[in-house]
């Protein structure tokens, strides 16, 4: 790129201010809405896991099914093969596993836990529950219960257990009431009750049941083992792969919560594909917007052409500077839609603050850097065509039109 | 005024179009011009004076025949040596200006020299300075062409054409947009460039007073010169 070919391009746009600030808004419009997408389309994904994956493992390690052993009889034609429901599922060993779980990158907290079916009684009502042990201080390793207390401590005594609030509500408890819990293992234990949370999960909010620990491994008659150990992972989406290696590392079953939540992860695979496309377009009306307005100013400024190939201009400084005033009204125009779109979402709140019915917006996650090398390559692209066109101009024609 | 040859043109031709829709433009034409030699080219419309004023600028090829400058055989150069020859050795005047609107005085008249290099140079910026000056336009030299008369921008386009010290410039009927007096005044330029600085030139008119100025007539009639 010669410097007469960058003077003579930013001469040409400099002296027809007008019509470049008008091209340069086109590009910085489509530039603000390539990067409001991209903002939009990962605020709304990052939500939708928040708000999925908040109160719920990432990781849950358990024992692996165990299957009968096969013989192999001769001239067998059917086999069946039945669950082993002999023992207990448990995790007998757990201990030695605790440090290399933690030790895993990305695990954020590791919560070995003891659950089991249950019933509360009140009155002549039973409720089934899902009672949760959890060991002193790992109460809101998983979901956050102490955040979600609506009423009383999470305080978690040998005798106390903290209670959903729609089973509060279904059963007309109150914190301090005293309740009959009986577990599957025909044990049954009175309960104070310390808490009621609200988290808003329907399911956890009208059958969990938390309580000690220790207490949990009395309920439901395990002296040693825990039921399983669940995990959180930072960030979320890598619980697939963690889960994998730990898989390998511990010898247990471990599930990730993508596995289940195959429907969430088809959901914004979808919503992911609808944003790349309505940001392919903002790129192609760019790219048609640059195009026409190089080829309109080569039909104007034919002569112009036509007069420096005469005079000796070569084809290639042609190219050059129509190539280059494309490239920087791309360039400009991406770097003022993409300032504009920055100031635009700047006082918006973090995801995790979006009031109910407010737009997810994730600033960091708006392709800023992206937004603008796209732009101004797309504008190179969109430049060349024309440019070549401008250099195969005839001068005598040129000259005598 | 005289010197060496510096264009020799034989036997060159030129049709346009095919079949039945030939035209045949040059007939053969025969022309030398010497060094420091000032011609007029006067033919009727249709003659084929500006097809070989195209010709001899190398911006079109003939048909046939012969065309050499300062020694180089046009004819069987590629296009990217006649267009270096084009920016080194030949200047134009058009009948229309056609200077640059974006740029200054002085940057238009560097502009051949500017395109060829690259570049602008302070050299170039003097000679087009003094080139200014030499049309009387040293005050105009920061002015666009939009701010400057029609006999002014045509002075501008005069000394443009010789940014090169090129040893032909090519006029096609270069007073053909200006009233009587520009025209003088840009005709009286011409032949003070052509006494002081001998640089050829070959002007396509129209317009007997203007090619009364000149020392040497060629006529073209019917694609064939008729008088040299």
């Amino acid at each position: 790129m010669s410097p007469y070919a960058v003077k003579l391009a930013t001469r040409h746009l400099l002296s027809h201010p007008g019509q470049t600030a008008l091209l340069m808004c086109g590009v910085a419009i489509g530039v603000s809405v390539f990067i409001f997408m991209s903002a939009l389309i990962g605020g709304l994904a990052t939500l939708l896991t928040l708000r999925t994956v908040g109160s719920i493992p990432h990781v849950v390690l358990e024992m692996p099914d165990r299957d009968p052993a096969l013989l192999a009889a001769p001239r067998a034609t059917q086999l069946v093969v039945q669950k082993d429901l002999s023992r207990r599922n448990q995790i007998a060993i757990w201990q030695p596993a605790l440090p290399i779980i933690a030790a895993e990158r990305g695990v954020t907290a590791v919560s070995p836990q003891i659950r089991g079916a249950a019933y509360v009684e009140r009155g002549q009502t039973l409720a089934p529950v899902g009672v949760i042990g959890v060991m002193p201080g790992k109460l809101s390793d998983i979901a956050d219960i102490e955040g979600a207390i609506v009423d009383g401590s999470s305080n978690l005594p040998t005798d106390g257990i903290l209670i959903g609030s729609r089973l509060a509500a279904d059963l007309g408890l109150r914190v301090g009431q005293v309740v009959r819990l009986t577990s599957d293992r025909g044990r049954a234990r009175s309960f104070r009750i310390g808490g009621i949370f609200t988290l808003g999960v329907a399911s956890a909010d009208r059958q969990a049941v938390y309580m000690d620990f220790t207490t949990a491994r009395a309920l439901f008659d395990l002296s040693t083992g825990i039921s399983r150990i669940e995990i959180k992972v930072d960030p979320a989406i890598d619980a697939t792969g963690i889960a994998a290696r730990l898989r390998r590392s511990t010898g247990l079953k471990a599930t990730a919560w993508t596995e289940e939540n195959g429907q969430l992860f088809e959901g914004l695979d979808a919503q992911a594909r609808t944003g790349t496309i309505i940001k392919a377009f903002a790129l192609i009306t760019i790219v048609v917007g640059i195009a026409s307005a190089m080829l309109l100013s080569i039909v104007r400024r034919q002569a112009e052409i036509g007069i420096m190939r005469a005079m000796g201009a070569s084809k290639r400084l042609v190219v050059s500077i129509f190539v280059l005033e494309g490239t920087l009204i791309g360039f400009v125009g991406a770097i003022v839609g993409a300032g504009t779109a920055w100031l635009v979402l700047l006082p918006l709140p973090p995801v995790a603050q979006v009031p109910s019915g407010g737009l997810p917006i994730d600033r960091a996650q708006g392709d800023f850097l992206l937004a603008i090398s796209l732009t101004t390559l797309a504008a190179m692209l969109a430049s060349i065509l024309p440019a070549r066109r401008a250099a195969r101009i005839d001068p005598v024609e040129a000259i005598g039109s | 005024m005289s010197g060496s040859p510096i264009l020799t043109v034989s036997g060159l031709t030129k049709s346009f179009g095919e079949g039945e829709a030939l035209t045949r433009v040059l007939k053969g034409i025969d022309l030398s011009m010497q060094a420091g030699e000032m011609a007029a080219l006067l033919g009727p419309s249709g003659s084929g004076k500006s097809t070989l004023l195209t010709i001899l600028g190398t911006l079109m090829r003939g048909d046939g025949g012969r065309h050499e400058m300062l020694g180089v055989d046009l004819v069987n150069a590629s296009e990217a040596e006649r267009t270096r020859f084009r920016s080194r050795h030949l200047g134009f005047v058009f009948q229309f200006h056609h200077l640059l609107p974006d740029l200054t005085a002085l940057e238009n008249v560097m502009m051949p020299a500017a395109a060829a290099a690259g570049r602008e140079s302070r050299a170039m910026q003097t000679r087009a300075g003094e080139l200014l000056e030499a049309v009387g336009l040293a005050e105009r030299r920061d002015f666009r062409p939009a701010a400057m008369s029609g006999g002014q921008r045509q002075r501008v386009a005069v000394a443009r054409a010789l940014i090169n010290n090129p040893a032909l410039v090519l006029a096609d009927e270069p007073t053909g947009n200006l009233d009587r007096n520009s025209a003088d005044q840009v005709m009286e330029l011409i032949r003070s460039i052509n006494r002081t600085m001998s640089t050829s030139f070959l002007i396509s008119t129209h317009d007997e007073h203007i090619a009364g100025q000149c020392p040497r007539r060629i006529e073209l009639f019917d694609g064939r010169i008729v008088t040299a």
